[in-house]
């Protein structure tokens, strides 16, 4: 932590939130606002004189409420950077009866009430996302006390009180009377593997682990203690982890497997009773217990809802950020140029963490280290002079890489930096003002020609996305899935480019079925650029339905690129859809559509 | 609706047949494909070869780019997602732009998966070359734009990752601005008095 106080190429900016970023990679520019300290950082020197005079106290957030601190504060003696900071929310302040008892005491002066916030603004090149992970609430698992029952504690909070540094200077002891417990009990996965709606429904990764930590730091420190763990199953995957849950055994700690149903208090001596079905013997059990740690699980903190906006970043339904690619890319974020570290993606240990944040840095410094980077010619190109500046286009885009303003005038402009190539945008232009460069209507279109110039009725137009649903069909292939051979596939970088144009004109060809496929919702690698394959779909349905055309000869599917099997059924379906499409069906789709028919120069 | 695309007649496209030791000329009839497409308009040039993707199959491919002054070229093989950069390269070394390269998977897509239908496949095949050619008679040269990178990077967060991550990068020589919503860095490894498995202090 002192390092970085200490190097001369890092700039700490604390008390800050990002406001805003815009730009995309190589060059993002960025809105930074502080809040004020009140404390001069430079002056400062943490000689504590204005604590000791300081009249308010509070509860103190980084001992878990275990403690209190003065409006005028340092978390921790270790903090960086060292240097006080005012509460002003809990400050007397000067207003309306004068305190300012700090400011008096303050040798060096470095204390003002006027301290104002700053708005900063920088350009950086690449970014990095740490924003950490937070402990799950208790409370709301009402059958332990948590909150109720005095001796029954989170893991966080017992961190601290076995923290050599913490309120209780390290020494053991339970709330109600602050003696040396005989007896402590661990419950796992409090708030993890819950589905219910109380917790989270993964793994929290740490716990295990954790819990295996203090309960051989007690066995260490006190080894008269009996300590008893009530457990699921033990995670100790980890290098080393199983030598110490071994370890921990050995030292007397007792693993019981099963999760208490029930905690009660005995009134008179505090103590705790669990009621726990032992899962190894299928007897219900009572242990007793002086104090019980309930070892909660780790969540995403709520705050990283402004920044994935203001990031264009993604989520999993477990509310922490996606990755780029969970094997191959797992600490890019699919906004080039911006890359995770540590728990921002999932939790993490500090081991995983460091590990993570190395990769990241590695990653971003990839990017910086040339000075420049190329950009793959399949960006889109806007013809302005065909622009109306109605807006579709920028809403269309997933990376907010285009520019447009009806108001101001200002039209369509795209960022090529910024641009990743899916192509929603020139699928959803209804004024032909967008093309994509190496993925052009009349390329798509002439491989739909080409394909249906003979016995179109015989072939199913498949539009696939390259990074699911192509790569879908091509694990078919290595996995020998055989299916029908009247399939042939398009291959599009996103099913979001896939033009209302192209499926009109692959009808008017005479085709008796198109498929439309994508990555799933959550895969999508354009972030969500496949919702509006989806909404395009639907238009489509409906207009068929309208004329006359039977909606089911278009097909939408989501397959990813571990779905062979997925994909080879699609294929099975498409052909038992394809032999229902009688030849009268057939012509009825050209005359119907023969108005949408676009003509190709070439002659294929 | 007539579209002009503005497309210049006269493309010279090659086209080269993959037997893929035999993962593909299993089921495909590989000469059958080379002969069809030859008869496919704008195709000036077709070959089969073994391996296509090996260092011989890619010299004839540039020699004959060279040779038969070839404008595009169309390599019916394997997935792109496998092999498009290696003929991408092989293209660019020949003087062709790499993004005249356009290729046709007629082994994932086709032989693999449709192996007791040799003659259905060789169909297939022949259509996937033909869709492959269609397409590459369109394809127009690409330069790749490239855009500058500041050498400074924002660090959104000032836990053990936030810490670690600035450090790497300001050790590299990179500007690092490591911005934190609390008064201190630290985040929650701070909170913690020993960490497994070593059980040491974390900070």
């Amino acid at each position: 932590m002192a390092d970085v106080s200490r190097h001369p190429r890092i700039e700490l900016l604390t008390l800050a939130k990002v406001e805003d970023v815009s730009g995309s990679v190589g060059n993002f520019k960025v809105k930074v606002r502080q809040k004020p300290r009140y404390v001069d950082l430079k002056e400062c020197t943490a000689c504590g004189d204005c604590v000791a005079v300081c009249p308010v106290l509070v509860p103190n957030e980084f001992e878990m409420g275990l403690t209190t601190r003065r409006a005028i504060h340092q978390l921790f003696p270790q903090a960086v950077p060292a240097a006080f900071s005012i509460d002003m929310e809990n400050c007397l302040g000067t207003n309306p009866i004068a305190c300012g008892k700090c400011a008096e005491v303050c040798d060096k002066n470095c204390i003002s009430y006027d301290d104002q916030e700053r708005n900063l603004e920088f350009e950086v090149g690449t970014i990095i996302v740490a924003t950490g992970q937070e402990v799950m609430d208790a409370t709301p698992f009402e059958e332990y006390g948590y909150g109720k029952y005095e001796n029954v504690l989170s893991s966080i909070e017992f961190e601290r009180i076995i923290s050599p540094l913490g309120p209780t200077l390290g020494h053991l002891f339970r709330p109600s009377d602050r003696a040396l417990p005989k007896s402590v009990s661990f419950v796992q996965c409090v708030g993890s593997r819950c589905n219910d709606g109380r917790g989270r429904s993964y793994c929290s990764n740490i716990c295990c682990m954790n819990t295996i930590k203090a309960a051989l730091l007690i066995k260490d420190h006190w080894p008269e203690t009996e300590v008893k763990v009530f457990y699921i199953d033990i995670r100790a995957f980890g290098k080393g982890f199983e030598d110490m849950y071994n370890r921990s055994k050995a030292s007397g700690t007792l693993y019981i497997r099963g999760i208490p149903g029930e905690i009660m208090e005995n009134p008179e001596t505090k103590n705790l009773v669990l009621s726990v079905e032992n899962g190894d013997t299928g007897q219900l059990e009572e242990h007793e217990s002086e104090m019980v740690i309930l070892s909660v699980g780790m969540e995403a903190p709520a705050d990283m809802r402004d920044l994935q906006t203001t990031l264009n970043l993604q989520k999993t339904p477990d509310d922490f950020y996606l990755e780029a690619h969970p094997k191959l890319q797992p600490v890019d974020a699919a906004t080039k140029g911006v890359f995770f570290a540590g728990c921002a993606e999932a939790p993490k240990d500090v081991k995983d963490s460091v590990t993570q944040a190395g990769a990241a840095a590695a990653r971003a410094l990839g990017l910086m280290a040339l000075g420049h980077v190329k950009i793959p010619a399949i960006t889109s190109v806007i013809d302005q002079d065909n622009c109306n500046m109605c807006g579709t286009c920028a809403k269309a885009c997933p990376y907010g890489a285009i520019t447009v303003d009806k108001k101001t005038g200002i039209l369509a402009t795209v960022a090529e930096a910024a641009c990743a190539g899916c192509g929603t945008c020139g699928a959803e232009c209804t004024r032909g003002a967008i093309e994509m460069k190496h993925f052009t209507d009349e390329q798509s279109i002439s491989q739909v020609d080409a394909m249906l110039a003979e016995k179109a009725q015989d072939k199913i137009v498949v539009f696939a996305c390259n990074w699911c649903s192509y790569a879908g069909g091509d694990f078919a292939g290595v996995s020998r899935l055989q299916y029908p051979p009247t399939m042939r596939l398009i291959r599009t970088m996103c099913s979001g480019r896939v033009d209302k144009k192209w499926i009109l004109h692959a009808f008017a060809k005479g085709a008796p079925v198109v498929l439309v496929s994508g990555c799933h919702y959550v895969d999508c690698h354009y972030i969500d650029a496949n919702r509006w394959t989806q909404k395009r779909v639907e238009r489509l349905w409906d207009l068929m339905e309208k004329k006359g055309i039977r909606p089911e000869r278009l097909q939408l599917e989501w397959i990813s690129s571990a779905q062979a099997s997925r994909f080879q059924e699609t294929m099975v379906a498409m052909e038992k859809i394809r032999q229902t499409v009688t030849a009268e069906e057939i012509e009825e789709g050209r005359k119907v559509f023969a108005k949408n028919l676009l003509e190709v120069e070439i002659h294929v | 609706m007539t579209q002009d695309f503005g497309l210049k007649h006269g493309e010279r496209v090659g086209v080269f047949v993959c037997e893929c030791g035999m993962n593909i000329s299993d089921t495909v009839d590989v000469k059958a494909v080379a002969e069809y497409s030859l008869g496919i308009p704008g195709v000036v040039h077709s070959s089969v070869n073994k391996y296509t993707c090996a260092e011989p199959g890619q010299q004839e491919i540039r020699d004959i780019i060279r040779e038969k002054k070839l404008d595009r070229i169309v390599v019916a093989a394997c997935t792109p997602r496998m092999h498009e950069p290696t003929f991408k390269a092989c293209a660019k070394e020949a003087g062709l732009n790499p993004y005249l390269v356009e290729m046709a998977n007629i082994r994932e897509h086709c032989s693999w998966v449709h192996t007791d239908e040799k003659e259905a496949a060789t169909d297939k095949a022949n259509d996937l070359v033909r869709m492959a050619v269609a397409r590459a008679r369109y394809l127009k040269a690409q330069d790749e734009t490239e855009s500058k990178v500041i050498k400074k990077t924002l660090v959104i967060g000032g836990g053990v990752a936030g810490i670690q991550a600035s450090l790497d990068l300001a050790d590299a020589g990179i500007e690092v601005v490591l911005v934190e919503k609390s008064s201190t860095i630290g985040g929650m490894m701070a909170q913690l008095g020993k960490t497994f498995p070593t059980m040491d202090c974390p900070t």
